[in-house]
Parts: structure tokens; sequence; C-alpha cells
């Protein structure tokens, strides 16, 4: 039983970063109905985006984080533009594969310059210990960071214009043009901030977790996860999803082999989508 | 019959049977293991065109088909001594009974979440697989090589595998070709064009995609069994490759979707370009961002693949581009 508590506080901590992560995706499919299967390779080059400030410039890895968003802003709004924008129309299989094809491209790049052998930032923030439990100082930096963006996202989304030209187009794209919104120019700024959310969350998790330029699809599919428990396009649900999971994360290897938590990850994944495909939190 | 006089069905067929017949004439070892790889694939891609090219259903998870196929099967050859052939049918009727177990839950959804959820469907076979001892957990199952005895030791086992899967090959070819000609393909193109219009139409929406989504299961199955024996292994990370899903995608994109010939030649050219690839210096270590270049380009500017790209520009070649 005393193992049971700090797991579970670890496991929701790390929560807080999947939900941010998820976040991206599902604001993504929320703003233009499109699952991006580049998510996980974004996360990845945040991680290493983190990993090369600290270690050739020793950068603290917080505050590299504020080069991370910029940079993933500008890529997602880029990648947009090179591979989505013309065929944003054409249905989902079209945007499925290219940002599939976005992910082998970085995947394959990645391979090519960093190798895949893992990397770790060694970079300690101490830790607190409350009773039983030794809270680590990374994570709870990295929740605490995920909890300011979370907060930020919203600000900007209800209460900026460009937020609300989202919001706009996310409702309905044709209504939204009508009223003079620019809409491609809002989906790259949707699909910029996804990719921002997935890179942030990546640099989170690179400070206490090894990775390798191939971790990301681990992330992704968890990603994929939470955003069917939150329900597509909810970015709360999301965050909800990933405390959830995060939580999932730290129970099940107290009564259970470590190896069983994909399977049941996975088939409460399948369950969700076939009973409530809106979500644990979504509407009928 | 009418059907049997289409000189596209015949291109198609004549060009994998005299492929492999080449192949047992001139009785080359490498060979044999490159084209038993592109048949291998050729027969993944077209299985996987019936379900995504004909009923317009993206399925992420072939692959899971030729894992928990191919796993039972080398089970039956290893673990219970059944000759490779019965093995292969019984790894392909499995697939098709989890086909449909798997199919009566997701085929319930439609466009990017019936994606999704198969892509769920692979993670959690290849977890589940990994830790089911039956099926040797993680390290997975060797064969028991008494089994190449039956067939006259190692060497001859592997041309008869060889053999059996050209033989596999040639029947999806057939039964592509079938199901395209027959009312039943009609239902799933009307399907892939609109579903609420087809089932109004009268088409039981339900009920053709579960076949199509059967006869999409049962080929890996049996593909799975031949190379896994081939191999004389097996293991989980080797079983559900999620990027091998990915690479029959690419192939059948490639080729141009729902077109009996579009996976034989995306299969073909993919393969050839890998192989190009992976021994040129300059770019060995790009060959994977070079495939996702290649496969952007598809998708913005040839959304119809190299054959349908063909048959658009060449009309007087679509009696032989089918």
């Amino acid at each position: 039983m005393t193992q049971i508590l700090p797991s579970i506080i670890d496991g929701l901590l790390i929560g807080f970063v999947y939900g941010v992560a998820a976040m991206g995706l599902t604001l993504i499919w929320g703003v233009m109905r499109v699952i991006n299967l580049g998510h996980g390779a974004t996360m990845a080059l945040g991680m290493f985006c983190t990993y090369l400030l600290f270690s050739d410039f020793a950068v603290n890895p917080y505050l590299g984080m504020v080069a991370v968003v910029i940079l993933s802003l500008l890529f997602g709004v880029i990648i947009y533009g090179i591979a989505l924008h013309r065929v944003i129309q054409s249905g989902y299989l079209s945007t499925l594969l290219a940002t599939f094809a976005v992910n082998m491209i970085i995947i394959g790049v990645g391979t090519a310059v960093f190798t895949t052998s893992p990397q770790n930032i060694d970079f300690s923030a101490g830790s607190i210990t409350l009773g039983p439990v030794i809270l680590q100082g990374t994570r709870l930096l990295a929740a605490l960071a995920a909890v300011v963006i979370t907060g930020a996202l919203y600000l900007f989304l209800y209460f900026t214009r460009p937020g609300k030209a989202i919001r706009a187009v996310s409702n309905n794209r044709a209504a939204a043009e009508l009223m003079g919104i620019p809409s491609s120019y809002v989906l790259a700024l949707a699909f910029g901030l996804g990719t921002m959310l997935a890179a942030v969350a990546g640099g989170l998790t690179s400070t206490f977790f090894p990775f390798t330029i191939l971790s990301g699809s681990t992330y992704q599919l968890k990603s994929f996860v939470i955003c069917v428990l939150g329900g597509l396009g909810n970015p709360l649900g999301a965050l909800l999803g990933g405390l959830f999971l995060g939580g999932l994360e730290g129970i099940i290897p107290t009564f259970m082999p470590v190896s069983w938590v994909p399977v049941v990850e996975f088939a409460l994944f399948v369950l969700v989508l076939v009973v409530k495909p809106t979500g644990l939190l979504g509407s009928k | 019959m009418n059907a049997w006089r289409q000189p596209g069905f015949w291109f198609s067929f004549l060009l994998i049977f005299l492929g492999g017949l080449v192949v047992l004439v001139l009785r080359q070892d490498t060979l044999r293991e490159n084209a038993f790889t592109i048949l291998m694939f050729i027969g993944l891609a077209s299985s996987l065109n019936i379900l995504m090219g004909y009923t317009g259903y993206v399925n992420f998870g072939h692959i899971v088909f030729f894992g928990l196929g191919g796993y039972f099967g080398f089970f039956l050859v290893s673990e219970m001594g059944w000759p490779v052939y019965l093995a292969a049918l019984g790894g392909g009727v499995l697939s098709a009974i989890i086909a449909l177990i798997i199919g009566a839950a997701v085929l319930r959804l439609r466009g990017a979440y019936f994606a999704l959820a198969t892509i769920g469907v692979n993670e959690a076979a290849r977890a589940f697989v990994s830790n089911f001892e039956p099926f040797g957990g993680s390290t997975g199952l060797f064969v028991n090589f008494s089994a190449y005895d039956r067939y006259g030791g190692a060497a001859h086992a592997l041309w008869f595998t060889f053999i059996l899967l050209w033989l596999v090959v040639l029947a999806v070819v057939v039964v592509s070709y079938l199901v395209k000609r027959s009312r039943f393909g009609l239902g799933l193109s009307a399907i892939r064009e609109d579903e609420d219009t087809a089932m109004v139409m009268g088409v039981n929406a339900p009920r053709d995609k579960t076949k199509a989504f059967l006869i999409s299961a049962f080929f890996p199955g049996l593909i799975g069994t031949l190379y896994f024996f081939k191999n004389g292994n097996v293991e989980p990370d080797d079983a559900f490759r999620f990027q091998m899903s990915l690479e029959i995608l690419v192939m059948v994109m490639l080729g141009g979707k729902g077109l009996l010939l579009g996976p034989i030649i995306g299969t073909f050219a993919y393969e050839r370009l890998r192989g190009y690839l992976i021994i040129s210096p300059i770019f060995k270590n790009l060959h994977l961002a070079l495939s996702g270049g290649i496969l952007l380009l598809i998708v913005l500017f040839v959304p119809g693949g190299a054959v349908g790209w063909l048959r658009d520009r060449l009309p007087k070649l679509r009696r032989w581009l089918e």
C-alpha cells in the first residue's frame, strides 16, 4: 500500500505532460479535422531541441522552452504550408498520408543526424519530500509548466482576436470566411499551435526520461489514447485524459507486470472508440 | 464468362505468373529471396487494397493479420507438427476469424475514427503477443528443424515455400479481380463514394464491409505463416511492425488505390527504389526521408498513383490497366 500513493502521484505529474501533448493533437483535429501523424516526430524534435540547447550552450531546459516555443510554432506553420494546405479539402485519407509523409521525413533526417542511440538531459531540480512521498523537482516543474501552458492557451483562445478566429473556423469554416476571417492563415496558426504544444511536451519529457529520435511514436500513441478518452477536439478533455492515463500508468505496475500497461491502454482505447467515440467527457 | 476476357486482368495475372516462373527456371537463391519479398508485399498490398481501395476504409493495422495469422500458423508448424500448407491455411482462417471479431466493433466507425482504431488494434495486438506465454512471449518462437525434413531438407523447403507463396499471390490477384467485377464489389465502391447514400440505395453496408474486411484479412494470415516459416523464427517486433503497415499503404498509394495493377506496380517500384537507396552511399541514411518525400509528392500531386495517372493520360490503355 505504501507504494501506491507515490506511484500514483508520479504518474499524475507525468500525466500533465501527456495532457499537453494530447492537447496539441486534439486542437489540430478540432480546428481542421486532421489527425496529425507527425505529432510524435515533432515531440522528438522538441526533445532534441531542448537537449542541444542544454548540452551545447548550457541553456537551462526551462529557459530553452522559450526557444522551443518560437521555433516549433514557425515549423508548424511551414509544415502546414508545404504539406497540408493543398490537400486540406480532399478528405482524411490525403491528410493522414500527408502528415505521415512529414513524419517519415523528420524521422529519416533525424536518424541520419542524431543516430538512434539514446540521449538524456542530465539536469536535476532537486526533490521535495512530503511524508512518504518524494517528488522529483523536474517532474514538479514540468507539471507546473504544463498548467501554465494550458492557462495561456485558454486565455489565447478565448480573449484574443486570433484565438477567437481559430474557434470560429473550427465551428464553421464557411461562415467564418463570410465574416472576413482569412481561414488559411487561421488553419496555419492552429497547426502551428498544435505543433508547438507537441514540441513543448517533448521538451518537458526530455528532462526526466532518456530519449531517441524514435521515442516520439510511443508518446504519439499515448496522445491518441488520451484524445479519444477525453473526446477528440476537446482540449480540457485532453488534459484530464492525460491525468487519467498518467494515473493509470502509476497504478497498474503495482499489481501487474509493467509490460501489460500497453495492453490495458489500447484495450481501453478501442473500447472507448467503439462504445462512446465522443470520449468519456463528450456529449452524445 | 465475359469477366475472363478482360485484358486488364490477364495482364496483372501473367505479370506475376511469368515472374514467378522465371525465378523457378533460373533457380538462384538470391533471386528467390528478392522475389519472395516482392511477392509477399504484392500479396499484402493487394489484400489491403480490397479494404482501402475498393471500400475506402484506411487500415493502419493490416499487419496485425500478418502477425497474428503468421504466429498461429508458425505455432501449428513448429509446436503441433502440421505441414506448412495446412498451417498456412489455419493462419489465414484465424486471421479471418479475428477480423470478424475486430470488425464487429471497429467497422461501426467511419473515416478518421476507423483509422485511429486500427492503430490501437495494432499496438494492442503487439503488446498482447509480447505477454502471451504459449507464443514464447517477447522472445518469440523458433522452428523445430525436423519440420524442414518433411520437404527434403531446408533448401528444398525454401523452394517449396516460395512456390506456395507464388500460388497464394496469384490467388489474391484472382480474388481481387472477382471482387471488383462482382455486384458485391460494386456495393463496396458505392460505400466508398458515400456510405449513407449506398445504404439508402439498398447496399447492405455492415455486411459488405465485414465481408471485405474478412477477405482482406485472410491472405495476410497465409502469407505471414509462409514468411515466418521461411525465416525459421517469429518474434513480436518482427510480426507487428507498424512501419510495415505504413510501407504497404505507401505501396498501394504509389501504384494507385482501387486498381488491380496498382498495388503490383507500387510494390515493385517501392522495393526497387528502397533497394537502390539502401545501397547508395549518399542516400543510405536518408532512405526513410526520401520515401516520405515521394509519398508527400504523390499525395499532393498524383493522388491516383502511377497506374491511375497513366489511365488518365492514355485512355486507349485503360483496358489493359485494370
